[in-house]
């Protein structure tokens, strides 16, 4: 846990987080809803704002939605949806169709890893803009030469996740975030990737001695990363206390995040705000989910990432927030792990081996569950070495094999017995003695040497365990 | 010479006793000879219409049957989007703008075996009341040519009234279906708001548009909604409900019902038009219907409420007109330049008239004394007409102060324009149906429309006195 980023101060901050929805078409039309295809191939008249197009409501979007809601113990209400009024290219019908003051989602809250209870004010329903893309000068719209606008991504179903401001540490911010992100993968509703888009995070981020009411906030964005979400708010608090501490006061405003001068800076003051002009939309009709709907979107509700977390944790004996845990159930390969253990396998060398070896293999594995317990069994027992058993691993995971006993015997991992272990520790001995002398003054590093000698000559099949303790043996006796 | 009526000529048609080519022919003709004086159409689109006839004849030939519009000449008003044809709300910043796709209504007609002859005129983006607010210069009334045929939909109404197409297609968002009907001296029917899908139909004010029929008669009225509404998915507050059978209200007689007449009605109406109104009322009585008085006090307050409500939702719905996607550009060195540059090249003085007052309506810091208020008014609307509903079946009262007017002579005054729409605007404002019946002449000789209210999706009852007035006025 980060402390006090300044000595007297306490951070604040509010996380508003936009997560595109894994809908197979858009939140209005029936256009799919896809990353990377070529640009203004996913359009229709909906999706352009052409005249005389009406929206209707993709009841997947809503369901995701609620989905998103329930996870974070919201209450989910009759709602209604709002145009939000601007200009601007990317965006087809110059308004955002979006919720207002009748969200879908109210007043619900996340548990962080530390048992901190972070509120979540709202989390509403609306739609994406398009995408420009600014061509000449640096990216941005001022002074460059022209822009290209992409539709493919307007209209695509967005949550947007407003937490209270609840959150003091740097620290906090980033579990926030992380443990968000788990909980929309598990329940299906985004792929919540931050580098690719599909999960944004804006921070609301003030400063304020103790006890006082609340700073002037500046609205952070631009923020592409957990870790640079972090910077972001470690380098505004600290601007914002040296503001306060040389006597001047905080202007309300939005912040651009620089990743690359690692500072922040002036996007628009609150003075010049677009005002939105938001009004009821009257092409759609108010959202009212009854209690069937509700309790059928319950019902199918997955078990959270941080139960499983507790469980996993639990059943292997394990802190339930280590990295081994976290990457595993994040990836869904909690149950396999689990199976795995109840097929006799060791504990702690499944986690390890799931966690290190199945990045890719996703929650169903192609190893089966028996198959890499067998494996650690036969570690465990010293029939095979840990480098014996990663490379019969990776055999495994290619043929998507249940039986590590033949592939060992293919690659020729018979177990070597120890008295043919101990000739070649003596011939090591023999060989290396200037090591030997060393070892035998207490140098350890020096074992290296002979343990290395005896690794080649019995081609790696040696367990390394028994060489370490056969020297000590021989150092004993010796001395 | 009385016109050809849709359901005689689809009869005609599907019968083989008549051929769709002649029909449209006889149309082609006096739009040859009558629409340079007119003005009805920004587009007549006779090529596709006579390959069309000549594609129905082909298949009556053959034994096919192409339903209950068989050949009937269709005026579509061109803010309806017609894939292919230019689609322009008598705009500048729509000129050269080809939709891709039919309007869901275009598409239902289609289907129902019509030939479209063209895209008529109206007030630029249905904001008005005379045709006089187009790009394209106004339309004149076919019964007085120095006179306007009222408005929006003045050039569909100016179609059906001179016969260019037996019937025609307008959008109703304060009277611009039933105004214009009256001034012209033919029915209009303005439908409950969601009865009518409005997929295609460009937007003025999403909450109260509404799409419905022009036509000679309240059979053919009755025909055309049973083919055009009914839910469309692709309209999120289209109705769920199946299409209307309404022809078969037709005979049923009055006798019975309860006609309401609004004491409190605003006045002004002059005094021909009054004296109509009241014919109206003793030709429903005498047919053996009840005549009973009701109060709908908020009915004044219509107009004030509707030039917040309108202007604001056309203030967001007018915004995509940027100059980035589609129709008029005016290149300028910046995207806010470019926006400006395009938007004042682009809309008409009405059009930006409203774009202002509805932005300023739905600002931060005057939303709840402008757009806040003047929905509290719709709802207070609502109320009153719920508790005279709950007295009469139906509610009667002109459907235009004024018979037609002559073109210019409310030129610079849009707030004497906006009060042609006194009457009309209620029910817009709490998605009612309602609709005019020719009534005789009043002023001038001119003829006088009488408006048929009904509570929502009450069109059977609204029809039914439709045609007792009708068989009234004969």
């Amino acid at each position: 846990m980060s402390e006090q980023i300044v000595p007297g101060w306490e951070l604040v901050v509010g996380l508003e987080v936009h997560v595109e929805l894994a809908t197979r078409t858009k939140l209005f039309s029936g256009s799919p809803n896809r990353f990377g295809d070529d640009a203004n191939v996913h359009i229709d008249p909906v999706t352009l704002g052409l005249p005389g197009a009406l929206p209707v409501l993709n009841e997947h979007a809503v369901e995701l939605a609620m989905r998103v809601g329930l996870a974070l113990n919201c209450r989910i209400e009759p709602c209604t949806f709002h145009r939000k009024n601007y200009f601007y290219p990317d965006m087809p019908k110059a308004y955002q169709i979006s919720q207002y003051d009748q969200p879908l989602n109210l007043d619900g809250f996340l548990d962080l890893p530390d048992g901190t209870r972070i509120g979540v004010e709202r989390a509403h329903l609306e739609e994406d803009t398009g995408k420009s893309t600014h061509v000449g000068g640096d990216g941005r719209i001022h002074g460059s030469e022209g822009s290209l606008i992409d539709f493919n991504r307007a209209g695509v179903p967005l949550v947007e996740i407003v937490s209270r401001p609840d959150i003091r540490t740097v620290d906090q911010a980033k579990d926030y975030v992380n443990e968000l992100r788990a909980i929309l993968v598990a329940i299906e509703a985004s792929d919540a990737k931050m580098e690719e888009g599909s999960m944004r995070v804006d921070a609301n981020v003030s400063v304020r001695r103790p006890g006082e009411p609340l700073g002037t906030r500046c609205e952070i964005k631009n923020v592409n990363s957990v870790r640079s979400l972090g910077r972001a708010i470690e380098y505004e608090a600290r601007r914002q206390v040296d503001l306060l501490e040389a006597g001047d006061r905080i202007r309300q405003e939005t912040r651009h995040w620089n990743e690359s001068d690692g500072r922040t800076h002036t996007l628009r003051v609150k003075e010049d705000a677009d005002d939105y002009r938001y009004f009821l939309e009257p092409d759609l009709v108010p959202l009212v989910p009854d209690r069937e709907w509700i309790e059928r979107v319950r019902s199918a509700m997955p078990v959270l990432p941080a139960a499983r977390r507790a469980a996993l944790g639990a059943f292997l004996g394990v802190p339930a927030d280590s990295a081994a845990v976290w990457t595993v159930v994040d990836r869904g390969q909690d149950a396999y792990v689990l199976a795995s253990v109840d097929a006799g396998g060791v504990g702690e060398r499944v986690l390890v081996y799931v966690q290190q070896a199945f990045a890719e293999a996703g929650p169903n594995p192609a190893v089966p569950a028996d198959g890499l317990a067998r494996l650690t069994v036969m570690e465990r027992s010293g029939e095979l070495t840990a480098t014996q058993a990663k490379d019969v691993l990776a055999a495994m995971l290619e043929t998507a094999s249940a039986d590590p006993a033949a592939i060992a015997r293919s690659k020729g991992y018979e177990a070597m017995d120890t008295s043919a272990i101990a000739v070649a520790v003596d011939e090591a001995i023999a060989g290396e003695p200037a090591a030997w002398g060393k070892y035998c003054a207490g140098e350890e590093k020096a074992a290296g040497a002979l343990v290395g000698r005896v690794m080649k000559a019995t081609k790696g099949q040696a367990d390394g365990k028994v060489v370490t303790a056969l020297l000590q043996e021989r150092r004993t006796a010796n001395g | 010479m009385t016109p050809r009526t849709a359901v005689d000529t689809a009869a005609g048609v599907r019968s083989g006793s008549l051929r769709a080519a002649d029909v449209l022919e006889e149309h082609l003709a006096r739009v040859a000879s009558r629409e340079a004086e007119i003005h009805a159409f920004n587009l007549v689109t006779q090529d596709a219409a006579r390959a069309r006839a000549a594609d129905i004849d082909r298949r009556v030939a053959a034994g096919e049957d192409l339903g209950p519009l068989a050949g009937v000449t269709i005026a579509l008003k061109d803010n309806l989007c017609t894939r292919g044809v230019p689609t322009t709300c008598s705009s500048r910043i729509l000129e050269g703008w080809k939709p891709p796709y039919d309007a869901s209504v275009v598409e239902r007609l289609a289907a129902a075996g019509a030939v479209f002859v063209g895209k008529t005129n109206l007030d630029e983006f249905a904001m008005g009341s005379s045709t006089e607010n187009s790009a394209f210069g106004p339309t004149r009334n076919p019964l007085d040519t120095s006179r306007v045929p009222g408005g929006s939909s003045g050039g569909s109404a100016a179609a059906v009234a001179a016969d260019f197409a037996t019937v025609a297609i307008g959008s109703d968002t304060g009277g611009s279906i039933r105004q214009p009907a009256a001034l012209c001296g033919v029915v209009g029917v303005k439908p409950t708001y969601g009865a009518v899908s409005r997929y295609g139909l460009i937007a003025f004010a999403s909450s109260l548009d509404q799409i419905g029929p022009f036509t000679h008669t309240v059979e053919d009225a009755a025909l055309l909604m049973e083919v055009i509404s009914g839910h469309d998915a692709r309209d999120s507050t289209s109705i769920p409900q199946p299409a209307m059978q309404l022809r078969q209200e037709l005979g049923k007689g009055v006798e019975g019902l309860r006609i309401g007449r609004i004491t409190d009605l605003p006045a002004g109406a002059d005094p021909g038009i009054m004296a109509r109104l009241d014919a109206a009322f003793a030709a429903l009585e005498a047919q053996g219907a009840s005549i009973v008085d009701v109060q709908v006090p908020a009915f004044t307050y219509g107009l004030t409420a509707y030039y917040l409500v309108a202007p604001a939702e056309a203030s967001s719905n007018l915004a995509r007109y940027d100059g980035v996607r589609f129709g008029m550009r005016v290149e300028a060195p910046d995207t806010n330049a470019m926006y400006s540059a395009t938007r004042a090249a682009g809309f008409g003085d009405e059009v930006k008239r409203r774009i202002m007052i509805g932005t300023y309506a739905l600002s931060a810091g005057y939303f709840d004394a402008y757009y806040g208020k003047a929905l509290k008014i719709r709802r207070l609307i609502a109320n009153d007409f719920a508790a005279a509903y709950a007295k009469a079946d139906v509610l009667l009262t002109p459907t235009s102060p004024t018979v037609a007017f002559e073109l210019g002579s409310k030129g610079d005054n849009p707030l004497a324009m906006y009060l042609c729409d006194t009457y009309t605007i209620p029910t817009n404002l709490v998605g009612h149906p309602a609709m005019s019946v020719p009534f005789g002449t009043a002023e001038l000789g001119l003829p006088a429309g009488v408006q048929i209210m009904a509570p929502t999706l009450g069109e059977p009852v609204m029809f039914r006195v439709a045609a007792a007035l009708e068989e009234a006025a004969k």
